[in-house]
């Protein structure tokens, strides 16, 4: 009788093997080829070893790449964390209509168009842009600004196509703690910003983690925004894969940087992993 | 005595909404702004995108009928998200509820695998899937790029369906049975209704990744088969072209009423937090 109950509630797992299939085939398989072919000493094939990631780890400009890639989404997560964390604070405490009117305001970017979103950047940082213009018109500057195709640009754009995916888990965490500790904590005598630094801003380490982490992963893998504002003097992992592999046609060596990529990503996502139990442990202390 | 304890207080209470509230309306500005300039410059009447524009008029709207080019990438565009779509909430259903309240660890193995191409790289993706088709024989086409777009989008109809599953009440089912409903009727009467604004949810977030594609179109495509954002990418690598722009308003207005609907239909804000 029990078995039969059980049954109802739950669904066959066999249910899952089609997609299950389609994953090993159309994922896995790939994956796997991708790191067979990383190991290819030359293009014509045949020949095993480690030459090509000797190539890359060997290679200052290689190395370069890597480490301005994963250096940019510090720099965009940092920036994205501190404008977006005071958004979430906003919608917590705002009235009806204006968390609304708020969370439109995030997921607006989030569901627009990438080269959308990375065009109108374009736009404002040009030499006719808006931003140029406003400080001509200011009498601020004589020569427009070069903002395009630096790494501020870089790092603005990224924050502003991002910044949903840091605000939204945060008022996720926001939404889940206690509004009565703030009032505790205030009428134990702290002050706002103690209150803030003491109880809010630990309790909600967990939505800030993974803001974080789906920030940074999302900004040093932003193959269009990278491309299009930082132009052909900044490159970033994603068009260094892309042209080692398109326009070069070195198929093995565009495997190797697209492996040590794929391995730096996800020592990251494991990092931010691991802090994330450390703060669900902390939060909930 | 009293009255400075107070006003400290109040100062401290000041200066922190103040920080807050002027960081996050800075915020605010930054998110829109894009999106207002583009609609904004896409109406104007000169052939470069300065700003502001020297005169307003709708020539680069008119201008979008004659863009071929474009217009052949947004068919193709929207037939391969709709394919994917198609794909992802069928296979992706299937498969959460064959995995949503099992315990066993194969299905927490799958559900993990189900979900990972969310943080993988999608262009490493790419890279992969060209070599792997280019190894058994198969020249990219439609299929391959449905195929390849399918694996990115499944990630958010599972992830959405996933958790309708988790929130959903058992004995909702088990009543339905005890009241003799067989199993294809409790899904169809019981399950599916409530699960259905967290799969269209998905199902909506999952179409616009597809749409949006780059890094896996980027490998997975060839002259037959150009997408709009590659083909809207290139265009503003090569010069700024204010049919992009206009091009640009008419995605934004209607991503904005898509979105309305899919907040009418299925809450999608308290599905994305």
């Amino acid at each position: 009788m029990a078995a039969t109950l059980r049954d109802v509630t739950t669904y066959d797992l066999k249910l899952a093997a089609p997609l299950a299939a389609g994953f090993v085939l159309f994922f896995v398989t790939p994956l796997v080829i991708l790191l067979a072919l990383s190991f290819q000493t030359d293009q014509q094939g045949g020949h095993y070893g480690l030459t090509q990631y000797v190539n890359f780890l060997g290679d200052s400009f290689s190395l370069g790449v890597l480490g301005s890639t994963l250096w940019l989404g510090v720099k965009v997560t940092v920036l994205t964390l501190l404008l977006g964390y005071p958004v979430a604070w906003l919608h917590q405490r705002s009235p009806g209509w204006a968390r609304g009117l708020i969370m439109l305001l995030v997921l607006l970017p989030l569901l627009t168009s990438v080269v959308v979103r990375t065009f109108a950047w374009v736009v404002i940082l040009g030499r006719q842009g808006i931003v140029n213009a406003t400080l001509a018109w200011l009498g601020l500057i004589d020569t427009p600004l070069k903002l395009l195709y630096t790494d501020g640009g870089v790092v603005v754009a990224l924050a502003q196509v991002q910044m949903p995916l840091m605000v939204l888990p945060i008022i996720t965490a926001l939404s889940r703690i206690d509004p009565n500790l703030a009032d505790a904590s205030s009428v134990l005598g702290a002050g706002h910003w103690r209150t803030f630094r003491k109880v809010i801003l630990p309790l909600s380490l967990p939505g800030i983690v993974a803001g974080c982490l789906l920030t940074y992963a999302a900004a040093i893998t932003a193959f269009i925004t990278q491309s299009l504002i930082g132009g052909g003097q900044m490159l970033f992992m994603p068009m260094y894969i892309y042209q080692q592999a398109s326009t070069l046609q070195n198929w093995p060596f565009a495997a190797a940087i697209s492996i040590v990529f794929l391995v730096s990503v996800l020592v990251v996502v494991s990092i931010f992993n691991a802090l994330g139990r450390l703060s669900r442990g902390y939060a909930n202390a | 005595m009293s009255n400075i304890a107070g006003r400290r207080i109040d100062l401290d209470a000041l200066s922190f909404r103040i920080v807050m509230t002027g960081i996050a309306l800075m915020a605010l500005v930054l998110l829109v702004a894009p999106t207002v300039v583009v609609i904004w410059v896409s109406f104007t009447s000169g052939y470069s995108l300065k700003f502001p524009p020297p005169g307003y008029s709708l020539r680069w709207y008119g201008e979008l009928w004659n863009a071929w080019q474009l217009q052949f990438a947004m068919m193709n565009s929207l037939k391969v998200a709709a394919w994917a779509t198609g794909l992802s909430v069928l296979l992706g259903v299937s498969a959460s509820l064959g995995i949503a309240r099992s315990p066993t660890l194969t299905a927490k193995v799958l559900d993990s695998l189900f979900l990972s191409p969310l943080v993988l790289p999608a262009l490493a993706f790419g890279l992969s899937s060209l070599m792997f088709f280019s190894m058994i024989g198969v020249p990219v086409s439609p299929l391959t790029l449905i195929i390849g777009h399918t694996v990115v989008s499944v990630p958010f109809v599972v992830r959405n369906t996933v958790a309708s599953l988790a929130q959903m009440n058992p004995s909702l089912l088990e009543a339905s049975s005890s009241l003799g409903a067989g199993r294809w009727y409790g899904f169809r009467r019981v399950t599916l209704p409530l699960i259905r604004p967290g799969i269209m949810a998905g199902g909506f977030i999952a179409f616009m990744a597809s749409f949006d594609n780059v890094p896996v179109s980027l490998f997975l495509r060839d002259a037959a088969t150009d997408m709009l954002p590659i083909r809207m990418w290139q265009d503003l690598e090569g010069r700024l072209d204010v049919t992009v722009a206009a091009l640009s308003g008419v995605l934004i207005v209607a991503t904005i009423a898509l979105m309305l609907v899919m907040e009418r239909a299925a809450g999608l804000s308290k599905r994305l937090t």
